[in-house]
């Protein structure tokens, strides 16, 4: 669709101003995978981790509202769990391990101009992409 | 107050990521596809987002968070082996599923089983994943 890269603008401002009003007001950095990943090891406690679990009511209730509103959202996941497993897997320790994933490294690191971010960013992008030829266009298995 | 502006914060993040179409896996995979038909959205939605953030950081300049406390330190000049196997390890999942942690949970309630799959699997890798980055490089990380 012609007008899906408006959309991307849009919602990428809304996710920019998201990631502002966190930094300018609370003063962390937006990044999904810390936040998430801060509760899942248990490093983050008392109010920081209180602070955690209301990002991400707002993270699932805000979509969750607009999508019932819009009449439904499709993700068009895989319906091979067992791809969706090892994808998930990967996603996790991947973004743990890097400390940052697309918001983080991407959104919050690229505009401070990190080097760390552009450098993940570069390396998640290529790995993404390489892994999309090989499994769609090689082995026609996603 | 930190609650309420994180939860405000995470809900516009949320609204950004389904309007931006980033919760629709296709469109993900379909940026990373550059041989098949590729999709050229996610460029403008990491360019739109960035913009409001580079200005955020400007104003961090001499200043406080509006709540108290201080802002995050300059990013860790060190890259280090962990952003590099960490990040290749990411970008596999990425491109297997098109989902990254943001879009899996803003897009839990309508992402049906493999959703929910996907997300209790990104939650055992991140449960595993301080044992792992100690084991392959023992030196502290920044964001």
């Amino acid at each position: 669709m012609q007008a899906d890269w408006i959309w991307g603008l849009a919602g990428g401002g809304l996710i920019g101003i998201a990631a502002a009003l966190y930094l300018l007001v609370n003063g962390r950095i937006m990044g999904a995978s810390g936040i998430i990943g801060g509760l899942a090891d248990g490093s983050a406690k008392g109010s920081a981790a209180t602070e955690r679990w209301a990002f991400l009511a707002g993270l699932f209730g805000v979509p969750t509202i607009i999508a019932l509103l819009m009449g439904g959202s499709e993700t068009h996941l895989t319906g091979n769990l067992a791809v969706v497993i090892v994808a998930g897997l990967l996603v996790g320790v991947g973004t743990r391990i890097a400390n940052g994933c697309t918001s983080g490294h991407g959104v919050c690191g690229i505009s401070r101009l990190s080097l760390r971010g552009m450098v993940a960013t570069v390396f998640y992008i290529g790995a993404g992409g390489l892994t999309v030829v090989v499994f769609r266009h090689l082995l026609g298995a996603i | 107050m930190r609650a309420l502006f994180a939860f405000l914060a995470g809900g516009i993040f949320g609204a950004g990521l389904l309007i931006s179409g980033m919760t629709d896996t296709r469109k993900v995979q379909g940026w990373l596809d550059i041989f098949g038909d590729w999709d050229p959205t996610l460029a403008f939605v990491m360019g739109g987002a960035i913009l409001p953030m580079a200005v955020a950081w400007r104003i961090t300049q001499n200043r406080t968070p509006a709540l108290g406390g201080l802002f995050p330190p300059p990013p860790e000049p060190r890259l280090g082996r962990n952003l590099v196997i960490g990040s290749v390890l990411f970008g596999m999942g990425w491109g297997l599923s098109g989902l990254c942690p943001g879009p899996s949970i803003a897009s839990l309630s309508f992402g049906g089983i493999g959703g929910g799959v996907f997300v209790l699997a990104m939650v055992a890798g991140m449960m595993a994943a301080p044992a792992l980055r100690a084991r392959l490089d023992p030196a502290p990380k920044g964001a």
